[in-house]
């Protein structure tokens, strides 16, 4: 009785949320990992209901469903998933400069798609040249249209501040609809484009994926040293932590935005002439199949690491493809590959909380105290 | 003609009359809800599933349906899934503080995987050969419209020949223009997406405003794709039929100066650039996909002119997509 007389007239609220300090590297990586885990067996149960199979059979096909007969040495399969890898992280390592500049670049789809249009068009016309001649013609201009894309809301942004979240994302139908007018005029009033003979990327060993993968490997590698110790590198962090500070010390924050998103747009733009000189041999609007949004959240994801976007994509990629099959193979449909990846990515992201901020109860703190 | 193009204007521009003024309820609050798309999904196969199994329920027979059933199922399925992820929305940018671009694409591939998901799931179950659930029974109560609108000529066609929820859409956001600019509701939401700290020094409670203001928004926005589909698909659902829409929604958020007054002519405008091209004669089908592009380049123009003008009022809410934490300094 006396206590509660005691007691203030405002409590003070029963949780109480704390920024921690740095977390140990291991303990925030088990929490990361830990969080990957227990998602992918949530969204495992929910197929499961969905489906009526059991725990076997599901894991089973979301195993086999994107590996395919590995045992049976098939490997297939297997170079089929590491493309749609390296596409998604090719896509990611060209919007993360443009990120750790916080400028949110949502036309990776645009900028892409761009880049596989003038790869497209190369195709098409310049049969006649020297081999040689085509793929140097083919690579830069669908490297120039990319950057292209990615240049004209750099300008805006840095000159008038436009908001550029949505001129990106406005840029995106404009690309699915010159796309669209392209495929039109290209195939004569048809709706599908034939597929290309001429101009088609090198076969390195006979795999046609090979090429894709090493190209984008050896990109993540640049993309580490660019970000973390070239001078370009330095100024970008420096603009996406205070736009003031990077004018106090001298850099020309205009030149740096328009000059990131030229070299963002430029990637974008070879993982658009990847997928149409590489593997496609055509172009559709949906030949990117959204992945330029997916990007976006494989970067935040990576925390700006290449590294560790490249392990971001391997799980997402899998987790959408191998859930895409369970459904399917039970004659449901396969977005449930979008249901997965997004229930994965909001798990991950969410579990950033537990490591950034702690959280008291009132008691305990109290206890504490005494 | 000039009629029927008005009319078809309209039609097109409520979807997005919904999700922009959800979108700009939500971004009073400080929040750019990027999950807009996906929550207009769910909010249209939420109503399709609960209109599904009321029709199922009925025997699929229209004398069985009592009109006020059939069309308050669907709304308050379609309000449930879509509050479900505002709600989910809101707690990882509100409650986690997880960044609100991340979160709300997340939320957009999350709804439109729900969205087809679901929707091609009910067309198996029905066993129909192509992607799409026909729900024409429910959509007809959808569409009922005034018994006399006919009689009345160029008048009636004009203004009193749409569906109830085309009426709904401009209420709502007359609505919200009042409780924005003219309540302490609106005042206070206000001042919480301005500035967060002063408005909880002021003693409101800046959780509780964000989440109820993310909350009913993409309740607003969910009724967008039930309006699409019950009204202008007539009741037909296809896979990814709704398209851009969201997208288009969140661009004319800013075309309206975040003024939900200024989003009702905006919906209308944008409504009338999707179909300017089908009205124009004699396009091909290649003019047609460069006419397409029309609303977009359009949005480009605007962006870029508020941008370069700056005027004071007509600028976002200033701590839009920067989440809250009461002990940062």
């Amino acid at each position: 009785m006396t206590n509660e007389m005691i007691k203030p007239h405002h409590k003070e609220p029963l949780i109480h949320i704390v920024k921690r300090d740095d977390m140990v590297w291991w303990k925030a990586w088990l929490i990361r990992i830990a969080t990957i885990i227990v998602a992918v067996f949530a969204v495992g149960g929910i197929s499961m209901l969905l489906t009526g199979n059991d725990f076997s059979q599901t894991y089973e096909t979301f195993y086999r469903g994107v590996l395919g007969r590995l045992d049976e040495g098939n490997t297939t399969m297997l170079w089929q998933y590491l493309q749609d890898v390296a596409i998604l992280l090719c896509l990611a390592l060209a919007l993360t400069p443009a990120f750790k500049m916080r400028f949110w670049n949502c036309g990776a789809e645009g900028q892409a798609l761009m880049g596989g249009l003038a790869a497209m068009i190369c195709m098409r016309e310049l049969g006649e040249l020297p081999y040689w001649a085509q793929i140097i013609i083919i690579v830069v201009t669908s490297i120039l249209a990319g950057a292209l894309w990615g240049f004209i809301p750099a300008i805006f942004k840095a000159f008038f501040n436009t908001n550029e979240t949505l001129f990106t994302l406005m840029m995106n139908y404009i690309a699915i609809q010159l796309v669209a007018y392209y495929v039109v005029v290209g195939s004569n009033g048809n709706t599908v484009l034939p597929t290309s003979s001429s101009g088609n990327l090198p076969i390195i060993a006979e795999n046609e994926y090979l090429l894709n993968v090493l190209v984008v490997a050896v990109l993540s590698v640049i993309a580490f040293f660019y970000l973390k110790y070239s001078k370009h590198g330095y100024e970008i962090s420096v603009v996406g932590e205070s736009q003031n500070t990077a004018r106090y010390i001298g850099i020309n924050v205009k030149k740096v935005i328009i000059r990131t998103m030229l070299i963002s747009g430029a990637v974008c733009g070879i993982a658009g002439m990847l997928l149409v000189a590489g593997t496609d041999h055509s172009i559709n609007t949906n030949t990117i199949e959204g992945q330029g949004f997916t990007a976006i959240m494989i970067s935040w994801l990576g925390q700006f690491n290449p590294f560790i976007m490249m392990l971001m994509t391997a799980v997402v990629i899998f987790v959408g493809n191998g859930f895409g099959k369970v459904t399917e193979r039970s004659n449901l449909d396969k977005s449930f590959a979008d249901i997965a990846t997004g229930i994965v990515i909001l798990c991950v992201v969410g579990c950033e909380f537990f490591i950034h901020y702690s959280i008291k109860f009132r008691s305990s703190k109290k206890e504490a105290k005494k | 003609m000039i009629i029927a193009f008005f009319c078809r204007a309209v039609l097109l521009g409520v979807p997005l009359l919904y999700g922009s003024t959800g979108e700009i309820v939500t971004e009073k609050s400080g929040h750019l809800n990027l999950g807009i798309p996906g929550i207009m999904y769910v909010g249209a196969i939420s109503g399709v599933c609960g209109s599904f199994i009321y029709e199922h329920l009925c025997n699929n027979d229209i004398a069985n349906m009592n009109p006020f059933l059939a069309v308050l199922i669907p709304f308050f399925c379609s309000v449930l899934g879509s509050v479900f992820m505002g709600l989910l929305y809101s707690f990882f940018t509100v409650t986690l503080r997880v960044n609100q671009n991340v979160t709300g694409l997340a939320i957009t591939t999350f709804g439109i995987g729900i969205g087809n998901f679901f929707g091609a799931s009910i067309a198996k179950l029905v066993e129909s050969e192509i992607t799409s659930v026909t729900l024409s029974k429910t959509s007809s109560f959808f569409c009922a419209k005034l018994p006399f609108a006919d009689k009345l000529g160029w008048f009636g066609k004009l203004f009193l020949s749409f569906d109830f929820m085309t009426y709904l859409a401009i209420a709502i956001a007359i609505a919200a223009s009042i409780v924005l600019n003219r309540t302490r509701v609106g005042l206070n939401l206000r001042a919480v997406g301005e500035n967060p700290a002063t408005a909880d020094a002021a003693g409101i409670n800046v959780i509780r405003y964000k989440y109820l203001a993310t909350c009913i928004g993409s309740a607003i926005a969910g009724l967008g794709g039930l309006q699409y589909v019950m009204a202008y698909a007539d009741g037909v659902w296809s896979n990814n039929a709704f398209g851009d829409r969201g997208w288009m929604a969140i661009a004319l958020v800013i075309f309206a100066l975040w003024k939900p007054s200024v989003a009702i002519l905006g919906s209308f405008l944008f409504g009338a650039l999707c179909n300017a091209p089908t009205f124009v004669k004699g396009l091909g089908t290649d003019a047609m996909k460069l006419f397409e592009m029309l609303p977009y380049v359009v949005t480009i123009i605007v962006l870029v002119f508020t941008s370069m003008r700056k005027k004071r009022e007509h600028q976002p809410p200033e701590s839009l997509g920067l989440n809250y934490f009461r002990e940062d300094r």
